[in-house]
C-alpha cells in the first residue's frame, strides 16, 4: 500500500491503540489531539478496574509505541469539520487524508448542574475524577485536611436523569464507584462507606466479584436509593437524603465527604462535527455507527470511522478492542480505494 | 374527650444513621460478613412460608437492622420456622437461617 493518511481525531487510549495498528498495518496516521498532552481520560486516572492496575502500565506503552514508530501527533488541535478525504482545524487549515477516524471520546458529567448536591458550593463534595486525582496524589482528605471517617458514593449522577438530559447509563460508573469504594477502604479501613445506587449494573468480568467483595470483604454498605439532596453542616460535614426503598423508609445520615460518580456525555462539538461530515448523532448526543452489528466501528458515511467512547460509554477494554477493529476495517477500506 | 381533636403526633419514619447505634448491626455484620452481599432481589420473602401467610418480610427485617433499626427485629424474627427454604433459593448463598438465629441472639432485648 502506497502510504495512505489516515486523520485520527483524538490521542485517547482509542486513538492511540489505533495509531499504531494503522502503522504497523503500512498506513501512515495522524493523531490530532485538543490537549497539550496524548492519554484522554485514562491519563487521569488512578487505578483501573477490576483488577486495579494502575492506568499509567496502560497509558505508557501505547505512548511509548507512538514514538518507537514515529507517528505524527498535532497536540492543541482542535478539529473543526471533517469529510472522509480532509479535516478541516482551528485556523481553517487544511489536512489531506484517505480517511478519517473518530476517537473523540466523551465529556465527564458537569456535576455543578446537579445543583442539590452542592458540587462547587459546599467544601467536601468531590466527583469521581477529583477522587482519581486525589489518590494520584497519594492521599484522601477532606478541605480542612482531616481524615474522612464517613463517605458517601452516590451513582448516576449526570445518567439516567431525564432532568439533566442524560437519558443513558454510562455504564462504567457503578464498577468505578465499587473500585473506590474498596480503594477508600484500604486506605482508609476504619472509615465507613456508603454506596447509593439505583441499580448495580456490574456487566464485565470480574465486575460482580469485585462488588461482592465490597460488600463481604470490606463491609461497604449500599443503600438502594437516590440521595435527593446535600446540605452543609458545621466542620464541612454534610447532610443528605435518601429513601433506603428496600425498606420503604425515608433515610437521613450526616457524612464527611460525597463522592459523585459523574457520567460520560456527548462532546459539545459531536454536533458540528457531525453537520460537517454530513452524518447524524444519536439521541443521547453521542456518535453512532451505521449498525450496531456487522458495522459498528463505521458511521454512515463511507471513510469516516469510529471507535472509543465518542459512540457510546464504555470501558478502557472495550474501547481498545474497537480501535484495534476499526484499524482493521480502515485497511480494507484503504486497500478497497487503492484498487477502484 | 374535649382534648382530643382528632390528631395525633407520629412518629418520625425516617432511618437516621446518626442517632442509631449501629454496634450491634456492626457486631452482626462481623460475625456474618456474607449477610452484606445481600441483593435485595426478594427470593428469601417470596419463598418464605410466614411471609406468605403474615406480614413478616426477612429481607426488609434484616435490612432494618444493618441500618440500625432494632424495635421489633427480634419479635418479627420469632415468626420465623426455621423451614430454610430461604436458604435454599439466595442467589448470594447467604445462611439465612443463620442469620434469623443471629438476629434473635444479638437483639434479644429490644
Amino acid at each position: 500500500m502506497t502510504e495512505k493518511r489516515v486523520a485520527i481525531i483524538g490521542g485517547g487510549v482509542a486513538g492511540m491503540q489505533m495509531a499504531i495498528h494503522l502503522k504497523e498495518r503500512g498506513a501512515n496516521p495522524v493523531i490530532i489531539e485538543r490537549e497539550p498532552t496524548l492519554g484522554g481520560k485514562v491519563a487521569g486516572w488512578y487505578v483501573l478496574f477490576p483488577t486495579f492496575t494502575p492506568a499509567e502500565q496502560v497509558v505508557a506503552p501505547l505512548k511509548q509505541r507512538i514514538a518507537e514508530l514515529g507517528i505524527e501527533v498535532m497536540l492543541d488541535t482542535t478539529v473543526t469539520a471533517i469529510a472522509p478525504t480532509c479535516v478541516t482545524l482551528q485556523h481553517g487549515q487544511l489536512l489531506r487524508c484517505d480517511a478519517v477516524a473518530l476517537c473523540s471520546g466523551s465529556t465527564l458529567f458537569d456535576a455543578r448542574i446537579k445543583e442539590e448536591y452542592g458540587y462547587g458550593i459546599y467544601d467536601n463534595v468531590y466527583t469521581s475524577a477529583d477522587l482519581e486525582q486525589m489518590m494520584r496524589e497519594g492521599e484522601v482528605r477532606m478541605a480542612n485536611g482531616e481524615r474522612p471517617e464517613r463517605i458517601a458514593i452516590l451513582h448516576c449522577v449526570g445518567s439516567r436523569d431525564e432532568k439533566v438530559c442524560q437519558r443513558h447509563c454510562s455504564k462504567v460508573c457503578c464498577v468505578t464507584g465499587v473500585k473506590q469504594a474498596i480503594e477508600l477502604k484500604r486506605m482508609m479501613p476504619q472509615a465507613e462507606v456508603f454506596n447509593f445506587y439505583m441499580d448495580i449494573r456490574m456487566f464485565g468480568p470480574g465486575y460482580e466479584e469485585m462488588y461482592r467483595e465490597a460488600q463481604v470483604a470490606h463491609n461497604v454498605h449500599f443503600v438502594r436509593g437516590r440521595i435527593s439532596e446535600a446540605s452543609p453542616l458545621s466542620e464541612g460535614r454534610l447532610q443528605i437524603k435518601a429513601e433506603d426503598t428496600l425498606t420503604g423508609r425515608p433515610l437521613r445520615m450526616s457524612v464527611d465527604m460525597l463522592v459523585l460518580l459523574i457520567g460520560m456525555r456527548g462532546n459539545d462539538d459531536n454536533l458540528p462535527l457531525a453537520t460537517s461530515a454530513g452524518i447524524t448523532l444519536a439521541e443521547n448526543g453521542f456518535f453512532h455507527p451505521r449498525n450496531h452489528f456487522l458495522d459498528n466501528v463505521e458511521s454512515e458515511r463511507k471513510g469516516i470511522f469510529m471507535a472509543g467512547t465518542c459512540s457510546s460509554p464504555k470501558s478502557i477494554g472495550e474501547t481498545l478492542c474497537e480501535a484495534t477493529t476499526a484499524a482493521e476495517r480502515i485497511i480494507n477500506y484503504l486497500n478497497r480505494s487503492n484498487k477502484a | 374527650m374535649a382534648s382530643n381533636f382528632g390528631f395525633s403526633i407520629s412518629k418520625p419514619r425516617v432511618i437516621d444513621i446518626d442517632r442509631n447505634n449501629l454496634r450491634k448491626s456492626n457486631e452482626i455484620l462481623r460475625e456474618m460478613p456474607e449477610l452484606q452481599s445481600c441483593i435485595g432481589c426478594g427470593s428469601c420473602t417470596a419463598s418464605c412460608t410466614a411471609g406468605n401467610l403474615t406480614s413478616y418480610n426477612f429481607r426488609k427485617v434484616h435490612t432494618l437492622v444493618r441500618r440500625g433499626e432494632y424495635v421489633g427485629a427480634y419479635e418479627e424474627m420469632n415468626k420465623c420456622m426455621l423451614c430454610g427454604k430461604c436458604r435454599l433459593v439466595c442467589p448470594r448463598g447467604i445462611n439465612t437461617r443463620k442469620v434469623a438465629m443471629l438476629i434473635k441472639r444479638k437483639l434479644g432485648d429490644f
